[in-house]
């Protein structure tokens, strides 16, 4: 046998460090686990602070044991390279453990072993844990915030229904992929915007928005029949036109009339709330606040030197100013700037707030992508005659998209995280509906469980996000 | 002229100069029908209304334009602070993301998945209205090592009473300046002759011994005045004396700290990453310690990937902290955008100059940083 040398593990005596160290390790983890999870301490015959600090170093004397390079049983050499190469990394890795197995039993013990899952009053959380009948109770309120209860199926369906156009993209057929493009961009958001005035608004059957629907379709229609050589002209003229004539001239009287009924019974925009307006902020925020940015990143990298420097101001304007405070300016200041008998709802306001002031940001990341781009690209594409706006719709823009995906993906999670600040002007999503549960007098003291129930929604929302932007980013990574 | 150049920027030029007419049109119209001017007269008025926390003597005698200072002083107090927190969390959770030891990487990039996927606000609210609710009474409180106390009420901690407080001060900056010229003393010794001289520890022993020198000499002099408890009424108790931490402020630099921290880890990750092996290898070959890689080699440059993307998180950090109007921190949107306005109702005015205020923070932190990253960056030739 060789001598045995404590300071420095080898490998000749590999099995006396082995069992020797394993053992001292799983004695210290057994200690804290007992102390935790069964309130029994094994050390207190030790005085004092040495019994507290007694685990650490028989734990770390384990690992210093076990500490032995190349011993080739593949266990060992995993779990030496990945927690103990060194004494600093053991002690780490030893107070990371402990800590884990300390938290354990009362994060446990809180969330389901004292947690009340049933009942509907306050009465029923008696125990030490959290109270989730009262995220049971209110758990309406927290999604759909103040709409009337029985019509909270509308909200659903248009929400199923507009989570099912948005997956057509994923099942449609060869034949149809070109037109996906235009599908989100043009058709999708005004079906979601139909959706969401007819459906859960309930706002009145005909209104200026509906006259331009069927200018548009028509003209769509008629267009495939129209020459190459005027389309440009024809999609500008004839919808306004007809547009005018179906307001003014033809049905003018009888849709006044049509325009009073309503399918649905009005639900005012104030009485939304929950995580229903958390999804349609963000969704419409989204939709608009990209071709805003878009454009103000291509303005911004203009020639044009006007148009350049009102893109500058405008960007460095919105990314100067807090959201807050814009969203103050669409509250207090706003009404002040329009006509006296204008009126525009509370939650357009925010919406146009949100977007323009995204749009700033996506406008920027855009612009890294514009300017990462070689030179290259712009003159060959411009050596092939191209003009400005074909340049750019068929070369520069998907490469220079292609390369910012994550930092769009990054301005879409803020945009997300930034939605609960519409508690400003007073609509309530999830987090304004927490704020207001909890201080309901029957259901006072459970601020913890509700914010921990938010939290939780929201990290999966951002987290699935930001998981879905790693998978896009991928997909379409280009070797250059 | 080029037409078709010219064309598109009128039409823009038009558009914008039509949409501010109409607005300032407007404007004009509403405030006649209100009776009100508009004017920043106001500023001067008393303010009667108080603030809870201040940094400098406030009460409601005082004028607007005193009240507005006091909100941007709170907000820079609050940013400075949890700038300082964010750097310190931030540095060292990007560090351990990089770590080999495995259950240290898993952890910091656990914190980092969880903190910056769920909302500033949110975080704010749990901190303020869920955390800190849950701590003692002030005449429950259990001293921390004797002086400090964590209290529902705030964190009370010890105050220095000082004596020639500015001696002090003096010796400290002088400290500053001689630390300043070591440094060029020792970078020529090195580049004439070769020599290193140890800068860290004559820095730390200048810092030390200067301010020694005025506490012995200099007649500088400073008592530690610990809270005490003090009871204000049969059920109600606070601590007298020291330093009171509000608990608006304690959650609110947590909140902003720990959320940001997130981001800054991820940039020091990047900036660590940047940085080739094999400028690691080259400078280990050439026979640089492993402390003399990382100072001379891999931190020059992995500052210059780190800092433009912190420095904007330092800025992102100063506009969230406005998220204190939520949790009543009386910083400069709930000062001056909420109270003032709502006692004014000078909209325009006071939103404009709030936004304003923003404006000239960010702005000028963003020309300070585009210069800064001009002197750093690789000059290519």
């Amino acid at each position: 046998m060789n001598k045995l040398n404590i300071l420095s593990p080898d490998k000749k005596n590999l099995y006396t460090y082995l069992y020797l160290g394993i053992s001292l390790f799983s004695l210290s983890i057994l200690i804290v686990f007992l102390n935790s999870f069964f309130s029994l301490d094994l050390t207190s015959f030790i005085p004092g602070t040495l019994s507290y600090f007694l685990p650490l170093i028989i734990g770390f004397i384990g690992l210093h044991l076990i500490r032995i390079e190349y011993s080739g049983i593949k266990f060992l050499d995993i779990i030496n390279k990945n927690i103990n190469t060194n004494k600093f990394n053991a002690l780490l890795s030893l107070l990371i453990i402990f800590a884990i197995i300390k938290s354990l039993p009362p994060l446990l013990s809180w969330f389901i072993i004292d947690a009340n899952f049933v009942g509907d009053s306050k009465d029923a959380c008696s125990g030490s844990g959290a109270c989730w009948a009262y995220i049971k109770t209110w758990f309406n309120r927290f999604m759909y915030g103040m709409y009337p209860n029985a019509e909270q199926w509308r909200i659903n369906i248009s929400f199923i229904a507009l989570a099912f156009l948005g997956g057509v993209g994923f099942f449609a057929s060869e034949k149809f992929k070109k037109y996906l493009t235009l599908y989100y961009v043009v058709v999708y958001p005004v079906i979601a915007f139909l959706f969401i005035f007819f459906f859960i608004s309930g706002g009145p059957i005909f209104f200026d928005f509906s006259y331009g629907i069927i200018a548009a379709v028509i003209s769509i229609i008629v267009g495939f029949y129209i020459p190459t050589k005027f389309k440009m002209y024809y999609f500008i003229i004839i919808p306004i036109t007809i547009y005018i004539l179906l307001k003014y001239v033809f049905f003018y009287e009888e849709l006044i009339e049509l325009g009073k009924i309503q399918a649905f019974e009005w639900v005012e925009t104030g009485a939304w709330g929950g995580l229903s307006l958390t999804f349609i902020v963000s969704f419409f925020c989204l939709i608009f606040c990209f071709p805003v940015g878009l454009f103000l990143s291509l303005g911004r990298r203009s020639d044009l030197s006007i148009i350049k420097y009102i893109s500058i101001g405008f960007i460095e304007f919105w990314r100067g100013v807090p959201l807050i405070t814009v969203l103050f300016m669409s509250s207090v200041m706003f009404p002040m700037f329009l006509p006296e008998d204008m009126f525009i709802d509370k939650l357009v306001r925010v919406i146009i707030a949100i977007s323009l002031f995204e749009a700033a940001y996506v406008a920027e990341v855009i612009r890294g992508g514009l300017q990462a781009l070689p030179r290259g690209q712009y003159d060959a594409a411009k050596s092939l005659g191209m003009g400005y706006w074909k340049m750019h719709i068929f070369v520069i823009l998907p490469q220079a998209l292609k390369l910012v995906i994550p930092g769009i993906a990054n301005t879409f999670l803020a945009l997300v995280k930034d939605t609960p600040l519409i508690f400003v002007v007073g609509l309530l999503e999830i987090v304004g509906m927490l704020n207001l549960a909890k201080t309901n007098p029957e259901w006072l003291g459970f601020a913890m469980e509700g914010y921990v129930f938010a939290s939780i929604v929201f990290f999966i929302i951002c987290y699935a996000m930001s998981k879905y932007s790693y998978n896009l980013e991928q997909k379409y990574k280009t070797e250059r | 002229m080029n037409f078709k150049k010219l064309l598109p920027q009128l039409l823009t030029l038009v558009v914008v100069i039509l949409v501010f007419g109409f607005f300032s049109y407007n404007a004009q119209v509403n405030m006649e029908n209100r009776g009100i001017t508009f004017g920043y007269g106001f500023l001067s008025q008393e303010s009667s209304f108080d603030v809870q926390f201040s940094l400098i003597e406030y009460d409601g005698s005082h004028s607007y334009f005193r009240a507005y200072l006091v909100g941007l002083l709170n907000t820079i107090l609050v940013s400075v602070i949890g700038i300082i927190f964010a750097t310190i969390i931030g540095v060292i959770v990007g560090i351990a993301r990089l770590s080999n030891n495995y259950l240290i990487e898993r952890t910091a990039a656990i914190y980092v998945e969880f903190f910056r996927n769920i909302p500033l606000l949110l975080q704010i609210f749990f901190w303020y209205f869920a955390a800190l609710r849950a701590l003692p009474l002030p005449e429950k409180a259990e001293p921390m090592f004797g002086v400090f106390f964590l209290t529902i009420k705030g964190f009370f901690v010890p105050a220095f009473v000082w004596n020639n407080l500015d001696i002090f001060i003096y010796s400290v900056i002088a400290a500053i300046i001689a630390i300043f010229f070591v440094r060029i003393y020792a970078k020529k010794k090195q580049e004439n002759q070769g020599i290193q001289t140890p800068v860290l520890l004559i820095s730390i022993g200048l810092l030390i011994i200067l301010p020694l020198v005025s506490f012995l000499l200099g007649g500088v002099d400073a008592s530690i005045q610990i809270p005490v408890i003090e009871q204000l009424s049969k059920t109600s108790f606070t601590y007298k004396g020291g330093l009171k931490l509000p608990p608006e402020l304690i959650s609110l630099a947590l909140a902003l700290s720990l959320y940001t921290a997130t981001f800054i880890a991820e940039c020091v990750r990047a900036g660590v990453q940047g940085v080739s092996k094999g400028q690691k290898e080259a400078a280990a070959s050439i026979g640089l310690t492993p402390n003399q890689v990382l100072k001379l080699v891999v931190m020059p440059q992995a500052l210059r990937i780190i800092i433009p993307p912190t420095t904007n998180q330092y800025l992102n950090l100063t506009k969230n902290s406005s998220l204190a109007a939520a949790i009543a921190y009386p910083d400069l949107v709930l000062v001056f955008a909420g109270t003032a306005l709502m006692q004014t109702g000078r909209a325009i005015e006071i939103v404009s100059i709030t936004m304003l205020t923003y404006l000239t923070l960010s702005i000028t932190i963003s020309i300070f940083m585009n210069w800064y990253n001009k002197k750093i960056a690789i000059k290519e030739k």
